[in-house]
C-alpha cells in the first residue's frame, strides 16, 4: 500500500513561505509527476513528503498513519536523488544492500535481493565495480536498484534524469515507466520537463509558488487547463496567447491557441514567416501576425515555408477562452 | 591551457626551493650533526659544521643516564590519545556544524580558533591549580585531556572543511536508506572522509608530539613525555650541547619519521578541497 495524503501542508523558511498552504491525495499505484517551474517548491514538496525537511504545520499521512513527525527511515519510502547520491567507497553490490544492511536483513536474503534487482536493471556485470566506475545511465540504475530492494510502499524521484544526455534520458524514461508498470507501486516524481510529466504520469500536479494550479491527468491538463499558468507549461511549443479584439470575439480577454492546433494555407490570419525550424517529422514556425503579434505553428511534416514568406494561418482546433483573471471559461 | 615554463625559470625556482628547503632544514641538521660531536668541539669558536672527532658516545650517556623509553612510552600515549580522544568528539561537532549548521555556528567556529590566539600562559596558573585539585597533575590522563583540549579547535575545523566537501545528498540517501545517525556517521560520512580524517589524525599527533609548554607545565616525573626529557638536560652546571643534541634526536626522530612516511597524505590532506 502506499496511500499518501497532504493536509494544509505548509513551509517555510524565515519569512520565506515557500509552500503556503496545500492539500493533496496520492493513490495507492499511482504515478504523480510533480511539474512546475523551477523554485515552484515541487522538491521541497517532495522533501516534505521523504522527510527530510519539516513541515511548518499540517499532516503527512501515509497509508493512513500519520507520519508527519517520522524520520524519514520510518516512513517506508526510498528515494531517487538528481546526483544519484550514490556511496562512492561501496561497489554497486554493497550500495544496492545497504538499505537491507540498515533494516538488519540477513546476508543470504540481502544477496538474493540484490541479485534480483541487478538482473532487472541489467547491472549484474558490475556488482563488484565501485560507482566512480560506471556511467551516468549506469550510476542512475544503481540509484534506481538500491530504491527498489527495499520494497518501499513508495518511490520519491527528484529530478532523476536531468544529469543524463537527451538520448539516454529517453530510454531512461522508459525503463522507469516500465518499472512501474511492473512494481505497481506509488511513484512520485518530481521534474521541470514537462514531457518527461506528459509521458510518465498517470496524474500531474502543477505547481507554481508553492500553490497546486491544477492536478489531472496529462490530457485532462492538456485539453483543460484550468487557468493560463497551466495552458502554457503544458505542452510543447507552448500555447499561444491572444488578447484584444481577436480575444472579444471569442467573449473572452485571452485566448489560447495551442501551435498544433492552428494550420497553414487558408485562414483569417495572415502575417509573416520569422523563423522556421525544420525537424522532418515536424515544422517548428514563428509566424509575426498582422494585428495580433507572434504566433508559433507546429506542422506535421517538411512545410516548404521559410523566413520572410507571407502567409495565412487558421484556428482548427480548441480555442482555449480566460477571463481577466486568466481562468479558464 | 597549461602556462609554457621556461627552463631557465624552471632552474631557478627548483634552486629557490632547494635554498628554502635547506634554511628550513639546517637547524636539524646541525642539531643531528652536533649529537655526534665530542662537547668540546660542538662549543667550539668557530664553530665547525664537521668534526674530526666523531663518536656515539652522547647517545650512550643519554640513554644510560635517563630512562628514555619511559619518556617515549609516555609521548606516544599522549600523542595519541589526546588525538583519537579529539577525534572521538569532533567528528560529530564537524558534523553538526557541516551538515546542520545554527545561526551562530560561523560564530562558534570563529570563536573556537580565537581560543588558539590566547596565549597559553595566561590560562597556566588555573589549569595547574585545577589539574591539582582533581588529581589530573602530573597523570598521562591529565596530559590527555589538556592536549586533546587544546588541539580540539584545529581538529574541528579541519574536519568541519573536509565534512563541506561531502554533498549533503549522500547523507540524506544514507537516512532514507534507514541509517540513524550513528550509522551515517560510521558507514558514510567516515569512510568518505579518511583522507581527511587521516590527515587531521597525523597533523595532530605532530602537534601533540612536539608540544612542550604544557607538558613540561602539567608534569614533573611519572607523565613526562619527550619534550621533558630534552629540557631534562640543560642542567643548572649549564648547557651540554652535544648531549643535549643527542636527547632532541633521539626525541624528534620517530616524529620524523612518521613525518616522512606520510608526507603525500599531509600534503593532500592540508589542500583538500583547494581545488575542484
Amino acid at each position: 500500500m502506499g496511500k499518501i495524503q497532504l493536509r494544509n501542508v505548509r513551509k517555510s523558511f524565515g519569512d520565506v513561505h515557500v509552500i503556503p498552504g496545500l492539500d493533496l491525495d496520492i493513490e495507492d499505484g499511482e504515478f504523480v509527476v510533480f511539474v512546475g517551474p523551477s523554485g515552484c517548491g515541487k522538491s521541497t514538496l517532495l522533501r516534505l513528503i521523504a522527510g527530510l525537511e519539516d513541515t511548518t504545520s499540517g499532516t503527512i499521512e501515509i497509508d493512513g498513519k500519520d507520519a508527519t513527525h517520522l524520520p524519514p527511515a520510518k516512513r517506508g519510502l526510498a528515494m531517487v536523488f538528481q546526483s544519484y547520491a550514490l556511496y562512492p567507497h561501496m561497489t554497486v553490490r554493497k550500495n544496492i544492500a545497504f538499505p537491507l544492511k540498515m533494516a538488519g536483513m540477513d546476508k543470504a536474503e540481502q544477496d538474493r535481493r540484490v541479485e534480483r534487482a541487478a538482473s532487472v536493471l541489467n547491472l549484474a556485470s558490475y556488482l563488484d565495480r565501485r560507482p566512480g566506475q560506471l556511467s551516468g545511465g549506469q550510476r542512475q540504475r544503481v540509484a534506481i536498484g538500491r530504491a527498489i530492494v527495499r520494497e518501499p510502499q513508495a518511490f520519491l524521484f527528484d529530478e532523476p534524469l536531468s544529469n543524463l544526455d537527451a538520448a539516454l534520458r529517453v530510454g531512461m524514461r522508459q525503463e522507469i515507466s516500465e518499472l512501474h508498470q511492473s512494481l505497481k507501486t506509488t511513484m512520485i516524481y518530481v521534474t521541470h520537463d514537462q514531457v518527461e510529466a506528459m509521458t510518465m504520469a498517470d496524474k500531474i500536479v502543477v505547481l507554481n509558488a508553492g500553490n497546486i494550479e491544477q492536478v489531472g491527468s496529462p490530457l485532462e491538463l492538456y485539453r483543460n487547463p484550468k487557468n493560463t499558468f497551466v495552458a502554457g507549461f503544458i505542452g510543447s511549443p507552448k500555447m499561444n496567447f491572444i488578447d484584444g479584439a481577436e480575444a472579444a470575439k471569442h467573449n473572452a480577454h485571452t485566448i489560447g491557441v495551442r501551435p498544433e492546433h492552428i494550420t497553414v494555407g487558408d485562414g483569417p490570419w495572415e502575417g509573416t514567416v520569422g523563423l522556421s525550424e525544420h525537424l522532418g517529422s515536424d515544422s517548428f514556425i514563428k509566424v509575426n501576425v498582422d494585428g495580433i503579434g507572434v504566433i508559433n505553428v507546429r506542422g506535421t511534416g517538411e512545410l516548404d515555408i521559410h523566413h520572410g514568406d507571407r502567409i495565412k494561418l487558421a484556428p482548427a482546433g480548441k480555442i482555449h477562452r480566460f477571463d481577466k483573471e486568466g481562468l479558464a471559461l | 591551457m597549461a602556462r609554457a615554463i621556461s627552463p631557465q625559470r624552471k632552474w631557478l625556482t627548483t634552486i629557490a626551493a632547494w635554498i628554502v628547503a635547506i634554511v628550513i632544514f639546517f637547524p636539524v641538521l646541525w642539531m643531528v650533526i652536533t649529537s655526534f660531536k665530542t662537547e668540546a668541539s660542538a662549543v667550539a669558536m668557530p664553530p665547525q659544521l664537521f668534526t674530526a672527532s666523531w663518536t656515539t658516545e652522547n647517545y650512550a650517556d643519554v640513554w644510560a643516564r635517563s630512562d628514555y623509553p619511559r619518556f617515549f612510552m609516555n609521548s606516544v600515549i599522549i600523542a595519541v590519545g589526546s588525538t583519537l580522544l579529539g577525534l572521538a568528539i569532533a567528528i560529530p561537532s564537524a558534523w553538526a556544524m557541516a551538515f546542520v549548521p545554527g545561526k551562530r555556528t560561523k560564530d562558534l567556529l570563529m570563536w573556537m580558533l580565537s581560543t588558539k590566539m590566547m596565549p597559553a600562559v595566561a590560562v597556566m596558573i588555573p589549569l595547574v591549580l585545577a589539574f591539582q585539585a582533581l588529581g589530573l597533575f602530573d597523570t598521562r590522563i591529565g596530559l590527555v585531556l589538556a592536549l586533546m583540549l587544546m588541539n580540539l579547535p584545529i581538529i574541528i575545523w579541519m574536519l568541519y572543511t573536509y565534512f563541506k566537501e561531502i554533498p549533503a545528498e549522500i547523507l540524506e540517501a544514507a537516512r532514507m536508506d534507514g541509517a540513524g545517525l550513528w550509522n551515517e556517521i560510521v558507514y558514510v560520512l567516515t569512510p568518505m572522509a579518511i583522507p581527511g580524517i587521516a590527515s587531521t589524525m597525523l597533523l595532530n599527533v605532530i602537534l601533540a608530539w612536539n608540544e612542550a609548554f604544557w607538558t613540561i607545565t602539567l608534569t614533573t616525573t611519572k607523565a613526562a613525555p619527550l619534550s621533558a626529557f630534552i629540557a631534562s638536560f640543560s642542567a643548572p652546571q649549564g648547557l651540554f650541547y652535544a648531549k643535549l643534541s643527542a636527547a632532541s634526536t633521539m626525541a624528534i626522530l620517530p616524529i620524523l619519521i612518521l613525518g616522512w612516511f606520510s608526507q603525500k597524505q599531509l600534503v593532500r590532506g592540508l589542500t583538500f578541497g583547494a581545488v575542484k
